[in-house]
């Protein structure tokens, strides 16, 4: 074999601290290597020029960079390996940037080790073999998991791109968190007049099925052909008969059920239909609230329905759907507050959140967009905002910031001067941030036209006193103690990701980070995509967003998909495992083993069993190749040689440096 | 051997191998490295898919050809790529660290973590850790002479074979 070695400076991110002339004249004496450079920028056009030109010059069959991590740059390498009419797979990297140059200092030191993992890629290459990739079959449906405003955007891009599309919603009704909000931000829009459409738009594309009050089960498959199982759960309303009337929520005598879509602001029938805008428009039973359900007596509902679509005796089904892509859109949750004893841990009714004062300011709500106090029903006359309620504090574990509570913070409190003109309403802020377009400009407006008082500090403490709150806190730049009476107090609580998220990353097989957010597959260049191949994301369930770069990734989760589609015949990644039929003894143990199934039996000529890999099912994960007593099966470009060839390279008893 | 901010400064490197998983931890080494957390240079990571692709002999072969110590990482359990290639990674490891000391191999020269894609920090702290660790344990003694075989079991075979049939073990079995 003859192989070039390409050093990469990568401007100055490796050559600060790793002598790359130095590694690349060491790597020549290492064997099979032929031709060894270093470059400025290998990933650059003359760089890879450069290489193409070598490989032509010296007749090179195999290629090692040593450059920065391949999860970053192995594909473009690859790409240029190709263009230069070798293998794609004759191409192996050594990591001497996030492995060497960026964890140490000593040049000396991080110019040994930068040797010892050039020579560890050269050994492993010299048992590359060419592999080639086989084409399968895509099935053009995509399921999108959540039915909020990212999920909506992608599902309808994708539907009009006339691509057939699932969506898979676990409320009663698809909205998500925007359609509880009343207006937006910067713009005050009334955010139900600019959702409302695209929800309505989504029940009657004829693109797009819906399963609301349904969550995923099961997924299995690979990119382009996925088989999922969607649990529709009971609602004890046959919605094919609902016409969405009205009548049972008006009759229902059990009227204490906790009203989810009002936050609990205040409480609901045990039977209706969460909000007047929602899709679907069908009513539904919460069971835990039922008296039917509960104690076997009452079912008014079943006796005034005027289509007899009440159905007590309704079981959870389970759909299977066979799709090509997945768009994730699960969103988020609210951070459960009441662990912040200073403000009352929930024990003061007049403390709400953000979301609670959203619902009491929105003409669809509970109080008919009346602000009123939760203890008298009184209007307040002095609000006091708390921000960074389960943001930026490490103490409760939640270090990051949730972005946009500032934002609507200061439209709450210009809402609150809107609805009363003669009240007071106080911020107490850590930082105002608000970068965004019209952003900035709308907070100032907050404070200049509104009057909305900003004190930079933090409450220690609410307590009682009569019948209005005391909020003491601290202004940091007055540098004093402050105390105000409020009538109400609203908390901008942070965001969570939302409850189940890392059981379904599981499900997904995608992976999520300590909060329990999904993790892209690169922080810059992949925000939408994730590492397993054709599962996408789309809004906070990636991490905290507003509504605008929701609806951009809902658009960019649907440009991926698109993109996959447009392709009729997908290409297999060929780094999986092959039997060797001659060493095989069918015990089959690599069948039981493989996550996938994706080993099966077969019997050859003689008629004995042997073991079968089906190409386009297995992964790549080699956990069959460990398991196999005889080492029959061998995951490709993984085998045990090569990473034996590896251990070699690196642990020679003679070897010094 | 001096510690600095719990960097090793100035002393001898050892030869630490580590096998990480291509999808969480080879990710975590490179968070770790774009965040320029500062690590011991002694390490050298083979990239493998899946902590479910390490073979124990993999292991084996690294301590026994001269690695002071050898560190597997992996995706947090129920956070694998593939579903539930660290379970069986943690069964054999697990069963691989009882079964060093029979080897004459100080377990402690082999460690396996779980460290995710977004856990550069933690990467930096299980790398710190482990390699102060061996240092503290210092070279691992080298095989010498034969392969050890011959010194052990030559001359019971030896034995064994002069007395053919009638030698003890012989005896047992028939019993």
């Amino acid at each position: 074999m003859r192989i070039g070695v390409f050093v990469c400076h990568c401007g100055s991110n490796i050559a600060a601290t790793v002598d790359c002339p130095s590694v690349a004249q060491a790597a020549k004496l290492f064997p099979d290597v032929v031709f060894a450079s270093d470059t400025m920028y290998a990933c650059s056009e003359p760089g890879q020029d450069a290489i193409i030109q070598a490989i032509k010059e010296h007749r090179l069959d195999g290629v090692v960079v040593a450059s920065c991590s391949p999860r970053m740059h192995e594909p473009t390498f690859r790409r240029a390996l190709e263009r230069a009419g070798l293998n794609r797979y004759m191409l192996e990297m050594a990591n001497i940037r996030e492995h060497v140059s960026w964890i140490g200092k000593n040049k000396e030191l991080n110019t040994v080790k930068a040797t010892e993992l050039v020579r560890i890629a050269a050994a492993k290459l010299r048992l590359n073999t060419p592999l080639y990739a086989n084409q399968f079959d895509v099935t053009k449906r995509v399921l999108v998991i959540g039915g909020g405003v990212a999920g909506i955007q992608a599902a309808l891009d994708c539907a009009d791109a006339g691509i057939q599309v699932i969506m898979v919603e676990r409320d009663t009704s698809i909205g998500g968190k925007m359609a509880k909000l009343d207006k937006t931000f910067p713009t005050v829009d009334c955010s139900s007049c600019i959702l409302g459409p695209k929800m309505v738009d989504v029940a009657q594309h004829p693109n797009i099925t819906l399963y609301a009050a349904s969550e995923v089960e099961e997924i299995s498959g690979y990119v382009g052909n996925f088989d999922v199982k969607v649990r529709r759960r009971a609602t004890y309303v046959n919605w094919d008969a609902c016409t969405g009337c009205g009548l049972c929520m008006e009759k229902c005598p059990s009227k204490k059920s906790y009203d989810a879509f009002n936050e609990g602001v205040a409480p609901t029938a045990a039977i209706g239909i969460s909000f007047p805008q929602a899709i679907p428009k069908k009513a539904s039973i919460n069971a835990e609230f039922c008296m039917k359900l509960q104690k076997g007596k009452c079912g008014v509902c079943a006796k005034i329905c005027p289509t007899k679509c009440i159905d007590f005796e309704q079981q959870d089904t389970i759909v299977s759907e066979k799709v090509g892509a997945i768009v994730a859109a699960t969103g988020y949750d609210l951070f459960d507050w009441t662990v912040y004893n200073q403000y009352g841990g929930g024990r003061y009714p007049d403390v709400v959140t953000s979301l609670q004062y959203e619902r009491m300011m929105n003409a669809s709500g509970p109080t008919a967009g009346h602000i009123k106090r939760p203890s008298d029903g009184k209007e307040p006359k002095r609000v006091v905002f708390i921000q960074c309620v389960g943001s930026r504090d490490k103490a409760v574990d939640r270090p990051y910031c949730s972005g946009f509570c500032c934002m609507y913070t200061a439209k709450q409190a210009v809402l609150t001067k809107d609805h009363i003109p003669d009240s007071d309403s106080y911020v107490f802020y850590m930082d105002i941030r608000s970068p965004g377009k019209g952003y900035d400009e709308f907070t100032r407006r907050a404070q200049e036209q509104y009057g909305v008082q900003y004190v930079r500090g933090r409450v220690s403490m609410i307590y009682p006193k009569g019948d209005v709150l005391v909020v003491r806190g601290a202004d940091t730049l007055a540098g004093t103690q402050v105390e105000v009476e409020a009538d109400l107090v609203v908390l901008a609580v942070g965001i969570e990701s939302s409850k189940g998220a890392p059981h379904l990353a599981e499900k997904l097989r995608i992976s999520y980070d300590h909060y329990g957010f999904f993790m892209e597959a690169h922080p810059k260049l992949k925000p939408v995509e994730t590492n397993t191949a054709g599962v996408y994301l789309a809004g906070c369930c990636q991490g905290p967003k507003d509504i605008p770069t929701s609806v951009g990734q809902g658009s960019a989760a649907a440009a991926k998909v698109l993109t996959l589609f447009a392709k009729d015949k997908l290409e297999s990644d060929p780094q999986i495992s092959r039997v060797n039929q001659n060493r095989c003894v069918g015990c089959l143990k690599c069948t039981m083993t493989c996550p996938f199934g994706a080993v099966k039996d077969v019997k050859d000529r003689a008629g004995n069993t042997k073991a079968e890999v089906v190409e386009t099912v297995c992964q790549g994960c080699g956990i069959c190749t460990v398991t196999c007593p005889h080492g029959a099966i061998q995951l490709q470009h993984f085998t045990d040689n090569q990473i034996l060839a590896e251990v070699n390279a690196l642990c020679q008893p003679e070897m010094e440096f | 051997m001096s510690a600095r901010n719990g960097v090793l400064s100035d002393t001898r490197e050892l030869r630490v191998v580590g096998f990480l998983c291509n999808w969480c931890s080879y990710g975590g080494a490179d968070t770790a490295g774009v965040a320029r957390f500062e690590q011991p240079t002694d390490l050298r990571i083979i990239r493998v898919p899946c902590s479910g692709r390490i073979d124990p002999l993999f292991i084996m072969r690294a301590l026994v050809s001269g690695a002071d110590g050898v560190l597997v990482s992996g995706c947090h359990p129920r956070d694998c790529h593939y579903a539930e290639g660290n379970y069986y990674a943690r069964r054999r490891l697990e069963l691989l660290k009882q079964f060093l000391p029979i080897t004459g191999i100080d377990p402690q020269r082999f460690e396996y973590t779980w460290v995710s894609a977004s856990e550069g920090a933690r990467w930096q702290e299980v790398v710190t850790k482990f390699t102060n660790r061996i240092h503290e344990l210092g070279p691992a003694p080298r095989m010498q002479g034969g392969s050890g075989y011959d010194e052990l079991c030559l001359k019971q075979i030896e034995e064994g074979v002069k007395q053919g049939p009638a030698c003890p073990c012989h005896k047992e079995r028939a019993l």
